[in-house]
């Protein structure tokens, strides 16, 4: 069933300090949908969302909601609920009358407005907090406030800038589960912000993936992970080995020294392009059965599987495998067509590549992701 | 480690003692004096000498009252647009706020005097046009004015300064949760504003229920508050016994009047 479009984004710029925070962004999300977009930090994700919720007035483009454009129409006359990044809870109010407010404003009657406050507190677990002071919360509370303050008002759009953040893990994966039912219940349209791409993979139907206030892809999860559009996409979701090489005619790509026959056609022969291996789909055998051969350089057991890194010809390839090997030790390589991904060239050819830093950039994202939280 | 280091203490000492010899000594003369005669005998007289000035307390908290209301609802739209402007028109309108602190207070209402004045420049440029000169000088009016006048500032720097510091998000997302400009104002402002309002309120109502100079000056003599009682017991008929009984008197009412305010704002912290 098609659903109707509900938000359009048509060629939006929108400019900071003659900086291009978002570039010529068009985007159109249906009814109902769960759409996240997915970007690293300072990618223009909260502005998006601003733009949406009427804080934010394009530069140049477009909102349209329902096909009516949106330029000049206040916050509050907007059908849209926000769940903010830094919750922006009252501080002058308990939890009870914060997740009232919105009701309160609106005018429903008292009653109504303590049965949709307890079904919310219940909906988020904080039953018995009422009277709390929301400023005495811990985090993952009072990001749990701030998604009941939104939610009880049955918005029609509600935006969520990673609203989940801030819990733990347990919590999260259960809070996960309960905004995607809550979603399928209310059938609310929900636009969700996060830089967790698992997150992003196992929630949503439409994942945006961006980069420096440009759209990369747009596609369901499935999409973005099996057939990212460049470099960027298949660096960012999961992990991949990208190579350079050329396609030598439909259905054969040559990298890594050799042609193999793989499932991509429609470049033109001889066309230099971005070939994606992703790690699992590699599978090692005896040295002198594959098709490739290389050096174990480094084993890691991670529990379900090993992280092993064979070094091919000076090319660091990352391969999982549930096998083990040791280090030092010749094997070969087998990669079938399904798992060769011919990409187009693009401003991010050679930007990602091998692994031969992997130790460093393991690092160097756990210091990025301590420095976030 | 809750016990305070000697470092600790040796540093409180400075305040301590400054505070000792000039708040807590000064405040013992003040109740020594309202409770003794001229030769130093214990005595209630000066207390119940005080009913005379029954009127005098009330006017003087009438207006007083009335100016720092007044204050308020200037003030109160003032500081809130003044919150909303850019960095740089913010400092601009708070030098103009601060502006006219930097003339003694003395100076300032000499001049309204002059101004005011049955033939001050006011009622000379209205006779320009032939029209009847306004008694302006000597009345509660004048008084009042110049209370407003000379204690604005106290009024829109606190509320001012709270107001500023209110997140902007949080009225961001009171406008996403539905609340138009008014609504907001009620909702979020108000209330995150309020302790602004109280220390404003306190630092007008208190100097202005004790003035003695501003009723004099404008109040032409006919205007006597508080202020003026006990300066005259003071000066001129040097009775300490009686203008310090009037001053402990004034300084307990000020006292409830506060805890009143404090109470009724609903803050649990004392601002005075
Ligand atoms: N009001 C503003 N003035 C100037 N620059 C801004 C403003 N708001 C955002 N920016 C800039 O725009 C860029 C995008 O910001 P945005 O908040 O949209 O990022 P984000 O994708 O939400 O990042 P994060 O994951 O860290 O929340 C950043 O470089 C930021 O510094
Ligand atoms: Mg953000």
């Amino acid at each position: 069933m098609e659903k109707n479009t509900i938000i359009e984004l048509k060629n939006i710029t929108v400019e900071f300090d003659g900086e291009k925070v978002l570039d010529d962004m068009s985007l159109s999300i249906r009814d109902g949908e769960f759409v996240t977009f997915l970007g690293s930090s300072g990618c223009g994700k909260t502005t998006t969302l601003r733009l949406i919720a009427g804080f934010l007035e394009p530069d140049s483009g477009e909102v349209f909601f329902d096909g009516k454009n949106m330029r000049g129409v206040p916050p509050y006359k907007r059908e849209v609920n926000t769940i903010f990044q830094r919750y922006a809870l009252f501080p002058h109010y308990n939890v009870y009358e914060n997740i009232a407010y919105g009701l309160r404003v609106r005018k429903v009657p008292e009653a109504q407005i303590k049965e949709q406050v307890t079904e919310m507190l219940r909906l988020v677990n904080l039953q018995g907090f009422e009277k709390r002071n929301v400023t005495k919360l811990s985090g993952g509370q009072q990001q749990r406030v701030a998604i009941a303050r939104a939610l009880v008002l049955k918005p029609k759009i509600l935006l969520l800038d990673e609203p989940l953040a801030a819990l733990d893990l347990k919590l999260r994966k259960d809070m996960q589960n309960e905004l995607k039912n809550i979603q399928k219940q209310t059938g609310i349209t929900f636009i969700f912000v996060t830089h967790d791409q698992e997150e992003a993979l196992s929630m949503s139907d439409t994942v945006v993936v961006m980069n420096e206030g440009k759209i990369q892809q747009i596609g369901s999860p499935i999409d973005i992970y099996n057939e990212p559009e460049n470099a960027f996409v298949a660096d960012f979701i999961g992990e991949s080995n990208i190579l350079d090489g050329i396609m030598k005619s439909d259905y054969n790509a040559c990298f890594a020294g050799r042609c193999f026959p793989c499932l991509d056609k429609g470049f033109e022969p001889g066309e230099e392009v971005d070939i994606v291996v992703r790690p699992e789909d590699v599978d090692i055998v005896k040295a002198d059965q594959g098709m490739l051969r290389g050096t174990v350089t480094s084993v890691t057991f991670l529990g379900v599987h090993f992280e092993i890194i064979v070094d091919i010809g000076g090319f660091k390839w990352m391969i999982q495998t549930t096998d083990e090997h040791k280090e030092g030790e010749v094997v070969g390589l087998v990669i079938e067509p399904d798992a060769i991904h011919v990409m187009k060239k693009s401003k991010y050819s050679g930007q990602f590549g091998d692994y031969s830093s992997y130790s460093d950039e393991i690092d160097t994202l756990n210091v990025i992701e301590e420095e976030e939280n | 480690m809750k016990k305070r280091s000697f470092a600790q203490r040796i540093a409180g000492a400075p305040y301590i003692l400054w505070a000792a010899l000039f708040i807590v000594i000064p405040m013992a003369i003040v109740v020594y004096y309202a409770f003794t005669d001229a030769n130093g005998q214990f005595s209630f007289d000066n207390i119940k000498q005080l009913a005379d000035y029954k009127e005098t307390f009330l006017i003087s908290f009438e207006y007083s009252f009335i100016a720092t209301v007044i204050t308020l609802i200037i003030s109160y739209p003032f500081a809130y647009l003044m919150s909303k402007k850019s960095a740089a028109s913010q400092r601009i309108m708070m030098m103009l706020v601060m502006l006219p602190m930097w003339m003694n207070l003395l100076i300032r209402t000499y001049s309204w005097m002059n101004i005011l004045e049955r033939n001050g420049i006011i009622n000379n440029f209205l006779e320009q046009f032939g029209i009847e000169p306004l008694k302006m000088i000597g009345t509660p009016g004048a008084v009042i004015f110049g209370m407003i006048y000379n204690y604005i500032p106290y009024m829109i720097i606190p509320i001012y300064n709270v107001m500023s510091k209110i997140d902007k998000s949080l009225l961001e997302s009171a406008e996403d949760l539905g609340s138009n400009g008014l609504s907001k104002l009620r909702r979020v402002i108000l209330p995150l504003s309020m302790p602004g309002v109280i220390s404003g309120f306190t630092m007008v109502f208190v100097p202005s229920v004790s003035t003695f100079y501003i009723s004099q000056k404008l109040g032409g003599g006919k205007v006597m508050l508080i202020g003026d009682a006990i300066e005259r017991q003071m000066q001129t008929s040097y009775n300490y016994n009686l203008g310090a009984s009037l001053s402990l008197v004034l300084m307990i009412v000020i006292l409830i009047s506060m805890i009143v305010v404090n109470r009724f704002a609903g803050d649990d912290d004392l601002l005075i």
